[in-house]
Order: structure tokens, then sequence, then C-alpha cells
């Protein structure tokens, strides 16, 4: 029975206006690069290790190729030019000396020029075909297990976040075993603002652990190890968010991650990165995303953590909208866009409950591919443990009822501490009981055409089909600059990482762009 | 002086007065057993507890068990007895604060902070001012009541007190971390001397932050305040607010507050912050 009552000519207006913002975006992208976008090139290419004093050798050639500001060309091909120059040699001291004097390099002839990009096109080719070959082994592991606790309940998806990797496995073992569906390790503080990814394994975080390729690697081994012994897939889950969006997610689409938190535009809001930066490397990062089949979930959840969740319902919808035509720009599945919202209504108002229900109903339905990330609430979270897991158990229960994707069950100790094992514990134990008792409740009901909740979705709806009309009329970047979401105000100039920023130059070459886009 | 008072003694209340009931729930790493079950029973025994009653054990992962356990104390204690410290400020959770700037001063409060100098290390003055900021704690860009804003880093003092002076700013947030051979100093003392110059310093409110400063230093090169790591957007946010109520003459009156509450305090200095980390 139907449970969106929006009317469909609405949401295809919405839908239209949502793909005329972002198409102004699109543009812009597909005439730019990043430094974290050609650092990930060079990753691909086999540049992972790390220089004295831990500095990434990808930034380290990348940031010589911008100071030389021949970046514009590519670090592929630059990185081309290097190794044919100095054959044998090693490859930062290679880049080092062209990006010297770039100047005093001889123009190939263009045979020479065309012969050096069909090299690192098959370099390209082979590294993305490992790349390949390691999610298709996830995806036999997977294949071959059970997945979620039975058809059609969430997936439970729990944080661990002790800032010891090898604390977080042993964390991560006990929630599997209680049973939970998605681990999440938290990061680091501030981790997103870092413009390079640590490397190594790491024991010390504040408030989290250091998402790095090789802490990706221990825990996605140790789940492994889980999943084989429970019968049942344990996925992993990261940020591929802040500075080093495309990084992340080529880390993470190596080390066999399942889903990343990906937004087109929560590090412009709430990390105040610049969203020139952000759009560019949103694409590369979901481009890699779509290629290795990695989930990934939106961050809208995070809007009504900061305005009134009654009041700003409809920035959800329409962010949704527009994070579904970014992530289709980039070659995304919807089977693979898990978009987020939150029950997160003040409990202290009458009927929440159905209001969450008008929510949880119309995201479900608009996006019906789609595998929705669902938050317990967080914002109105007090010290009070037992009424936390009361106030979960309401979310549990939307969950369920209204067929979302992936719940999270992590917040029960928000305002307090991160959580404990017993925490976890009990919320696993609760939302397992709430789902085998409500399994088919969902099926059975039908709301009142006229009543609360139809009658709230249509208000949403609306509100954010005028946000839409808006953003579509402004632009993408001045709506933003109007504090359209979030609450918040950002210029395109504004905010962290614009000097990463850099306009491809006519001849720009980026092998691993050809192959994500299909072009090789 | 608690001699004074009549003496009011209690005890933990669950059924009957002054049973002494606690309820209280823990983990063990061992997996559920007989003998686990007797462990939990001693863990509450060894906390003082009698009619220890272990009411649930369970599985909570291979090498875990969960318990939840009764006890009675016998310890009781002299109500009116207890002295409360009175601190100067109780610190207003996120929507309180808001609440009280929109009662007290009727308008936003303005600050702008930056790594000044050679400084390039955002990550203390981001954490303070971004929407997202810092340990579960919002960024003084998400109070509705404050506008906050942030010019990053490397900024030179004179375009700092340019930037407060047109923004017309209630407080100036600088942030170093590049301590060697005490440019951090060199640099605060710079900004203030410009500030002078510029007649800032009666009106506006000069914080100084960085893992290496404490409340002592900064007072010392004339800042207000000083804040070491740890802390808090929230901190800093009441921070402001009871500092410009002094300044009008309005800090309200000293109150009592509980101990080791969330909300308990505003810390006064950067030191005390340090030594909750």
């Amino acid at each position: 029975m139907p449970q969106l009552f929006v009317d469909a000519d609405k949401i295809a207006r919405a839908r239209d206006l949502a793909r005329s913002a972002a198409n102004g975006v699109q543009a812009f992208i597909d005439r730019h690069t990043t430094v974290s976008i050609e650092r990930t090139v060079l990753r691909l290419l086999g540049v992972s290790g790390a220089g004295t004093r831990g500095a990434p050798l990808a930034n380290l050639m990348v940031d010589r190729l911008r100071e030389a500001g021949v970046l514009n060309r590519g670090a592929a091909y630059w990185l081309g030019r290097a190794l044919r120059a100095s054959p044998g040699k090693d490859p930062l001291q290679a880049i080092e000396r062209v990006a010297a004097h770039p100047e005093k390099l001889p123009p190939l002839a263009p045979a020479e020029e065309e012969q050096l990009r069909e090299e690192m096109r098959a370099d390209a080719r082979a590294a993305a075909g490992e790349l390949q070959r390691r999610v298709e082994q996830r995806k036999e592991l997977k294949g071959s297990l059970k997945v979620g606790s039975f058809e059609g309940a969430p997936w439970k998806y729990v944080i661990v976040a002790t800032g010891n990797i090898h604390d977080d496995v042993e964390q991560a073992r006990a929630a599997a075993q209680q049973g939970a569906d998605v681990i999440a390790v938290i990061r680091s503080t501030a981790q997103s603002l870092l413009d390079y990814v640590p490397h190594g394994a790491t024991t010390e975080g504040y408030g989290g652990t250091y998402a790095t390729q090789e802490n990706f690697r221990i825990m996605r081994e140790a789940l492994d190890a889980e999943s084989r012994k429970l019968g049942r897939y344990i996925h992993l889950t990261n940020y591929s968010s802040g500075l080093c969006m495309p990084e992340i997610a080529f880390m993470a689409a190596y080390e066999r991650l399942d889903m990343l938190l990906n937004d087109a535009m929560y590090g412009i809001l709430f990390r105040d990165i610049n969203m020139q930066r952000t759009f560019c490397d949103q694409y590369f990062s979901r481009r890699i995303c779509a290629f290795a089949e990695i989930i990934i979930n939106t961050g809208e959840d995070n809007y009504i953590t900061t305005a009134d969740a009654d009041e700003a319902a409809h920035t959800v919808i329409a962010s949704q909208l527009i994070n579904e035509t970014f992530a289709r720009l980039a070659g995304m599945k919807d089977e693979l866009i898990g978009f987020g919202h939150s029950f997160e209504i003040d409990p202290a108002r009458e009927d929440t409950l159905l209001r969450e229900f008008a929510m949880a109903l119309m995201v479900r339905e608009l996006f019906p591919k789609s595998p929705i990330k669902y938050m317990p609430p967080t914002k109105h979270k007090e010290g009070d443990i037992f009424f936390s897991h009361a106030y979960d158990v309401m979310s549990d229960l939307v969950a369920i009822t209204t067929g979302q994707g992936i719940q999270l069950l992590g917040m029960m100790t928000e305002a307090m501490h991160n959580p404990f094992l017993m925490d976890r514990y009990v919320a696993l134990k609760s939302a397992a009981y709430v789902y085998r008792a409500a399994r088919h409740l969902g099926e059975e009901i039908a709301f009142n055409p006229d009543g609360i909740v139809a009658r709230r979705q249509r208000a949403v709806f609306d509100e954010a089909l005028a946000l839409l009309d808006e953003v579509a009329k402004d632009g993408m970047m001045a709506a933003i600059g109007k504090a359209r979401f979030g609450d918040t105000a950002r210029t395109p100039e504004g905010g962290k990482g614009l000097d990463g920023v850099v306009e491809r130059a006519p001849g720009y070459f980026n092998p691993f762009l050809e192959i994500l886009e299909g072009k090789a | 002086m608690s001699g004074e008072k009549e003496k009011q003694l209690i005890r933990p209340y669950g059924d009957r007065k002054d049973d002494g009931v606690i309820q209280l729930s823990f983990v063990l790493p061992v997996p559920i057993s007989e003998q686990a079950k007797e462990a939990a029973a001693l863990v509450a025994k060894k906390l003082g507890l009698s009619h220890v009653l272990v009411s649930a054990m369970e599985k909570a992962g291979e090498d875990y068990s969960f318990f939840v356990v009764y006890g009675r104390t016998h310890m009781q204690l002299d109500y009116n007895a207890i002295e409360v410290p009175v601190v100067l400020h109780r610190k207003h959770p996120f929507d309180e604060l808001n609440e009280v700037v929109r009662r007290d001063l009727g308008r936003r409060i303005v600050v702008v902070g930056a790594c000044i100098g050679t400084d390039s290390h955002t990550t203390g003055i981001d954490a303070i001012m971004n929407m997202k900021g810092f340990a579960g704690d919002y960024g003084l860009e998400r109070y509705p009541m404050f506008r906050a804003i942030n010019l990053g880093s490397q900024v030179e003092p004179e375009r700092l007190v340019q930037r407060a002076k047109e923004e017309g700013a209630d407080a100036v947030l600088v942030s170093k971390v590049v301590t060697q051979r005490d440019v951090h100093k060199e640099d605060a003392r710079a900004l203030l001397q410009r500030a002078k110059e510029a007649g800032l310093l009666e009106k506006t409110i000069f914080l100084f932050g960085g893992p290496r400063v404490d409340h002592k230093t900064a007072v010392e090169l004339g800042f207000d305040a000083g804040f070491g790591p740890g802390t808090k957007p929230s901190d800093v946010a009441n921070y402001i607010y009871y500092r410009l109520l002094e300044r009008m003459g309005r800090a309200p009156a000293p109150q009592k507050t509980a101990h080791g509450t969330q909300d308990a305090t505003v810390p006064l200095t950067g030191e005390k912050l340090g030594e909750t980390l």
C-alpha cells in the first residue's frame, strides 16, 4: 500500500530542479583537478610509501608539482616524464628533478607523447585490475555468508573509537558477536582537516582512531576472520570526507571496505572546507566508490542536529535529491547510495512518532532502491542511559517498520562518552528484539491519506520543492552562500583547501579518471 | 559550621526507606559461567554491598560477560554536612546559553579568530570555531547567538586587529601551535600592541589558545584568559558570555553547583583545563 502521500509530479519537478542545480557545478568539476585527486592517481600507480617524518610520498610529489605550477597537466603525466628522464631512479627524486625546471624539459614529439600516455594507461589499467580483484574477493566472501539478521532487517551499525586500532579490533569482534552487522571506526577528532592521510598503524587518537590504510587493513582482516567464524558478513565503514575524500575512497576500496560516509556538501557546511575543493573531491571519490561498489552514506542527519529537526526537515529532502544527482553524475547506482536521515524531533513534543514515521516513509519511498541510513537520536540525548535506550527503541521501531537499510545504534551514550562494550550490547539486544517483534508490521499498516503522516509529508515536500527552486535559480554555490543548508553560509573562495584546486590544462592527463569514467 | 546544623542522615533508597539499594551494571572480560557470576557478585561485595543479587549475566561476546547486579550499601551520610563549592559561573548547555545571551545581551556575540604569524596549524582554532566542534561539543559557528568569523592561518596581527574592528568584535581568539624559541609570545605581544594602538583593548576580550598555552602566561602577556589542550567550544562560549556581563557590570551572583556534573563550572583557567585531559 502506498505510504508516500506526495504528488508524483512534484517529485519529478524536484528531481529536475536538483539536476539543474548540480549541472552547473558538474561543469566546474570537469574543468578542474585537486591535490587530493592527483595524490590518489599516484597512489593507484604505486606511490604508497612515506618519507622521513611520515610525510606520504604522494604528498611530497604533488606538492613539488604544484609549486612548480605544472600540476594542471596531471601528476600521472609528470610521473611518466620523470621515469623516462631518469629510468631506474627513485620516483620522488625523479619527480623532484623534473619539477625543479619543468621549462627546461624538451617537448616530446607527438608520437613519444602518445607512447608515454599509453604506458601510463597500461600501468593504470593493471593497477585498476588489481583493485577490481580485491573488490571481487570482498564480494565473494560476502556472497558466501549470511547478510543481516534476516531479509528486510536493517543492518545494525555500531561505532568503535578507542584511539588504538588494536583495541578497536577487540571491541569490534565483541560487537560482531553481539549481533552487529556494520562496524564504523570513528576517526580522530579533526582528521578531516588534514591535507594528507597519516601512514601506518596508529595507537593514539583523540575521540577516535586515525583512518590510515594500514588501520583499514588490520580491521578488515579481523572482521574477515570474525565473519567466517560467525557465518554472517560483518561490514566495515569509515569516512571519505574532509580534505582527502578521494584518497580515503581509494584506500578503502583497496582494503575491501564496504561503506563510506561521503557527502557532497557536508565538508563545506560543517568543516568549512572550500566548496570548489569539495565538489571536485566528492566527484572523484564517488567515481571510485562506483567502481569498487562501495555503499556511500550521505550526511543529511547532520542538518537536523544543527537546526530544529521539525523545522528543517525539508533541507534533508532537498539535500538528498542533490546528493542523488551528484552521485548519479559520478556513475553511482542507486543501490549504492545510502541516503542519511535521523530520528531527531524533540522528545518533549507530542506525536513525534507519527512525524518520524512520515519522514522515514517519505525518504524510504523517494529512493526505493537505496539502502537508507537511519541515525538514532543524538541532539536531545542527555546523561540518562536508561532513558536513552528507551528513546532509541522508538527509532528501532520506525526503522524496521519503514524498511530502513542501515540503522546506526551507536549513539546511546551521546553527551557522555563513546559507547562502552555494555552500551553496545544492550543496544544490539534491544534492536534485535524490536526487529523480531515488529518484523511484518510495516506490511500490515496503512496510514490515513489525510492524517498527520500524510499532511506532514506533503508540507515538508512542498518546502523542499521551494528550497530547490531557489537553489536552481541562484545556483548551488550562491545558495550555499545564502545559508540555505544547515543554517551555514559559505563562499566559493572561503574555507580550507582552495589552494589545492587547479584548473586543468588542455593536455591534462588522468589515466585513472579515464578508467573510472569508462573512457579507457 | 556543620556542627551548628542538625544532622540529616541519608542512604540510597529503593523500596523501603534507608534500604541502601543500588543497581549497577558492568562487563567482566571472561566468558559467562558460574565462576563469572560469582566474580560479579564478588565485585559488588568488594564495593561494600550486601544482599548481592546478580540479576542478569549475559554473553556480550565470546570473551565478555555483561552483568546487572543489585545490592545494599550500609554507608550513610550527613546531608547537612555537605559543602558545595561556590563557583563564579555555572556553565550553560548549548540551548540555554543561546537563550541567556538573547536575554542578557539582546544581540549576537561577535567572535573573530585566527592563527597569527607564520602559524598554519588551524586544528585548534577550527575545533573551537567550526560548526562541527570538537569531541561532540558544537563549535561557535553552530550557536545561533554567536557570529563566528574564522580568518584561518597565517594571519598578520594588523589584519586580525583591523578585521576585529570592522566587525565590532566582542572577542578575539588567537591560536598558536608553533612555540619554537617562544615565537608564540612574540607574535602575541605584537598583536596586543596593535590592538592597543587601535583602541581595541578596552572594548574587546582577547583570548589566547594552544597546546603550550596556559592561563597564567596568557594573562602575563596581557590577554584576558588562556586556554590549553582539551578546551571545548562550550567552555570558550560560556567564558566570553560571562566576561561580557562582567564588563557591563552585570555578572550574576555566585551560584552553588554540584560536583562532577558535566555542566558544573566554566573553567577559569587554561591550566585547569589541561588537567582534565
